[in-house]
């Protein structure tokens, strides 16, 4: 039993944090917006140049081979910087998914090991559309797509599809609404198998959205930190009234108690995928409870500014509002929870902390 | 990041197992503020004694299994798991005694630890008084050295359980010259010395659950000083990192009473009108699995050579507002039966436990520093945000 990450996947993320810090600023942000892609293509090879596509891709396959619980760190800093390249979609969800139809003997699998050495090297990028989420994120700059026809898996080239752009939030985000034709050429995967899969990647894809809450939280906590030292009222800093300080503390507690449920979360979808929906529900609900509550709290703190354009808080607030509902809100994540809670025979309790949930699926 | 139990603290949580549901009382005691129920408390502390399970991470030497901090959570969530009596010596082993095996001589580890490990010693806490309670560096109570004594002078209020404890360890200003933080010492008094008064005070359950305690000239022996005359307020901020954080409300106990929550909604379900119950439940659930991963991941930290900082006050809020939630909804569940007193013709059993747990829920917020003094801790401690 031990809690730990170890001083290597630290320093892996801090040497990615370093990188994300310098090159994803609220000014190239902005200009994303004002962009045909939304892209970055300069930090997208940066990125690709680290290795972070193919880091959940084994080594046989062109990748590193490492971990969800290795990754979880760096999905935390993409969303502290928001980042708005769909990285962690691609590396945490896509192509794990296509990972796991190359282990399968379906007639998939072939076609997914061809494909995996150019989706770990970055040049073929893959955009994930799960029933969960109505629109898909930056399928206009994917080459593929990975889709859902009831439950089988289809990937079929972006172009193949008619895509209509629906405006977000977040100006970060770019969706489109999807209208395609699948056939037996394009599936990957059918049957109970491919149930499974798409199980694994809603587990997968709010397991990201988790960690990214947790960094959007953090930095809005931090940036509303600095403005209520620096914001100057009846001649000193207005962080200086308990009133303030409380709004704060509040978000600091809430983001506390969210983050081991995402590591403990990320840990259970290294080891069992497939059975991960507590930890990864309540992972999902607790960094989301802490996103919506920095949101607030810290608009609250800038006062009139933070209700504006110009004050950068906007970039972390929209990228909260947005994420906390995608690949599952909290009402779908609570409503598993509850299932799970009250399912018969359900081994509830103190010494339960690490069993049931996950123990028992270790063993199987 | 390991979240398996290696096969020996799978051995070690069969081994409590199996004593603790040996030796467990059968049938409840009575509370621990009435006289009988002190007593039986503390027959209940020797009885754990006997099999060095007073306080597992302690040294053997001391009375304790030498156990780390994972095993001392495994032992814990077996100890709630069969509702075990209420540690009538929590003051002491879980906030003294660490502070004893950081800052006490050798001579006062072989006094203090072991007597409070066999249960022969309780304690009580005597920190708050009447003008000294959030602020607490306002203490004016006065212990002078006189020789090889102390003579002390003064007033402790809201000292749980000190109506029948045996000791109680105090912050007293031994420089009255000196103000504020400076010229405090930790001391320790035999609540049985001559001049020493305790008055009970009723709690809102009637019990007299807390006392004020009137020092008039009393002597105590330079021994009884916990580390250098001066460094009581250090000393008790360490203490008030293990009260807050991480010791002196393990998460077990929440997650236990999260399991009967649930289990008391299962029964009740179909007769809830209110929808937001439903919620409520979960919520009470899932915040107290948050607060067992949130100590193991402590644990970890602290095991690798890691620290305990300003979070320990998220912990207290946290816990604090966890054991509300947990009651207050019981409330709801329970509803128009929920006013009942333990005892009464109509009441189930459980009932009186929900109420007694609702009605000490709500001092959560109040004692071991207020939440909102624990606020002010984390925006300036943690966020660094300005004190001024």
């Amino acid at each position: 039993m031990d809690f730990n990450f170890t001083e290597e996947q630290l320093a892996f993320r801090d040497g990615v944090a370093d990188i994300l810090r310098d090159e994803v600023t609220p000014a190239t942000i902005r200009r994303r917006w004002d962009s045909d892609t939304g892209l970055d293509a300069g930090l997208s090879h940066r990125l690709i140049d680290f290795g972070l596509p193919a880091m959940l891709v084994p080594e046989d396959m062109g990748g590193l081979g490492l971990s969800e619980v290795d990754f979880i760190l760096l999905a935390q800093a993409c969303g502290s910087v928001a980042l708005p390249e769909p990285l962690v979609d691609e590396a945490l969800v896509a192509t794990p998914l296509l990972v796991e139809i190359a282990n399968t003997t379906m007639t998939g699998g072939e076609r997914a090991r061809a494909l995996l050495p150019e989706v770990a090297n970055g040049t073929t990028r893959v955009a994930i559309g799960h029933w969960i989420n109505p629109y898909i994120n930056f399928a206009d700059s994917a080459d593929l797509l990975l889709l859902a026809h009831g439950d089988e898996v289809h990937l079929i080239a972006a172009s193949d599809a008619q895509l209509v752009s629906q405006r977000s939030l977040d100006p970060s985000r770019r969706l489109s609404k999807i209208t395609w034709q699948p056939s037996q050429a394009s599936r990957l995967a059918d049957g109970p198998v491919a149930a499974t899969l798409w199980r694994c990647a809603l587990n997968r894809g709010a397991l990201g959205i988790a960690a990214q809450l947790l960094g959007l939280a953090e930095a809005m906590l931090q940036q509303t930190v600095q403005y209520s030292i620096d914001r100057q009222q009846f001649g000193r800093s207005i962080g200086a009234n308990q009133a303030v300080k409380h709004l704060l503390a509040d978000c600091a507690v809430k983001i506390e108690f969210a983050k081991p449920a995402v590591y403990r979360a990320a840990y259970t979808v290294s080891v069992a995928p497939a059975r991960a929906d507590f930890a990864v529900s309540h992972a999902k609900v607790a960094a989301g409870q802490a996103a919506l509550l920095c949101a607030k709290n810290c608009m609250q703190v800038h006062g009139a500014m933070g209700y504006t354009w110009e004050c950068d808080l906007q970039i972390w607030m929209k990228r909260s509002w947005a994420l906390d509902k995608n690949w599952g809100d909290a009402g779908f994540h609570k409503n598993r929870i509850h299932e799970w809670l009250l399912r018969p025979g359900a081994l509830l309790g103190a010494d339960q902390t690490f069993g049931n949930a996950h123990l028992a699926v270790v063993a199987e | 990041m390991d979240l398996v139990y290696s096969t020996e603290q799978q051995a070690f949580r069969g081994e409590v197992r199996q004593w603790l549901e040996e030796h467990v009382p059968t049938t409840a005691l009575e509370s621990f503020d009435t006289a009988a129920g002190f007593e039986q408390h503390r027959q209940w502390e020797k009885t754990l004694a006997q099999g060095n399970w007073g306080m597992v991470t302690w040294p053997k030497a001391y009375g304790g299994l030498g156990c780390n901090l994972i095993e001392w959570l495994i032992f814990e969530e077996e100890y709630y798991r069969v509702n075990a009596p209420l540690r009538v010596n929590q003051n002491g082993i879980f906030l003294l005694g660490p502070t004893l095996m950081e800052y006490g001589t050798e001579a006062q580890k072989q006094r203090f630890i072991t007597k409070m490990a066999s249960g022969e010693e309780i304690w009580a806490q005597g920190w708050s008084e009447p003008g000294a309670g959030s602020d607490m560096a306002a203490i004016q109570s006065k212990a002078i050295r006189d020789g090889d004594e102390y003579v002390i002078n003064g007033q402790k209020i809201w000292s749980t359980r000190a109506v029948f404890a045996d000791w109680i360890f105090c912050i007293f200003r031994t420089d009255p010259d000196a103000s504020r933080h400076a010229g405090l010492s930790f001391i320790f008094v035999p609540l049985n010395a001559p001049g020493v008064t305790v008055r009970p005070i009723r709690q809102l359950n009637g019990l007299p659950g807390f006392a004020e305690i009137f020092f008039d000239n009393v002597r105590v022996p330079v021994f009884n000083r916990l580390g250098e005359e001066g460094e009581g307020w250090k000393i008790a901020m360490s203490t008030a990192g293990f009260e807050r954080g991480l010791m002196l409300r393990s998460p077990a106990r929440f997650q236990e009473a999260a399991k009967r929550l649930v289990a008391l909604y299962r029964k009740k379900r179909n007769d809830i009108l209110d929808l937001s119950v439903e919620d409520a439940v979960v919520r009470c659930y899932m915040d107290a699995q948050a607060y067992a991963l949130s100590t193991y991941q402590t644990a970890s930290r602290l095991m690798s050579g890691g620290n305990i900082g300003a979070e320990s006050s998220c912990n207290k809020i946290f816990w604090s507002e966890l054991d509300m939630q947990i009651h207050a909804t019981a409330m709801n569940l329970l509803g128009s039966k929920a006013e009942l007193e333990p005892g009464c013709d109509d009441a189930a059993a459980e009932l009186g436990a929900w109420l007694d747990g609702f009605l000490f829920s709500l001092s959560g917020p109040i004692y071991a520093g207020t939440n909102e003094i624990q606020r002010n801790i984390i925006a300036e401690r943690m966020l660094g945000m300005p004190k001024k």
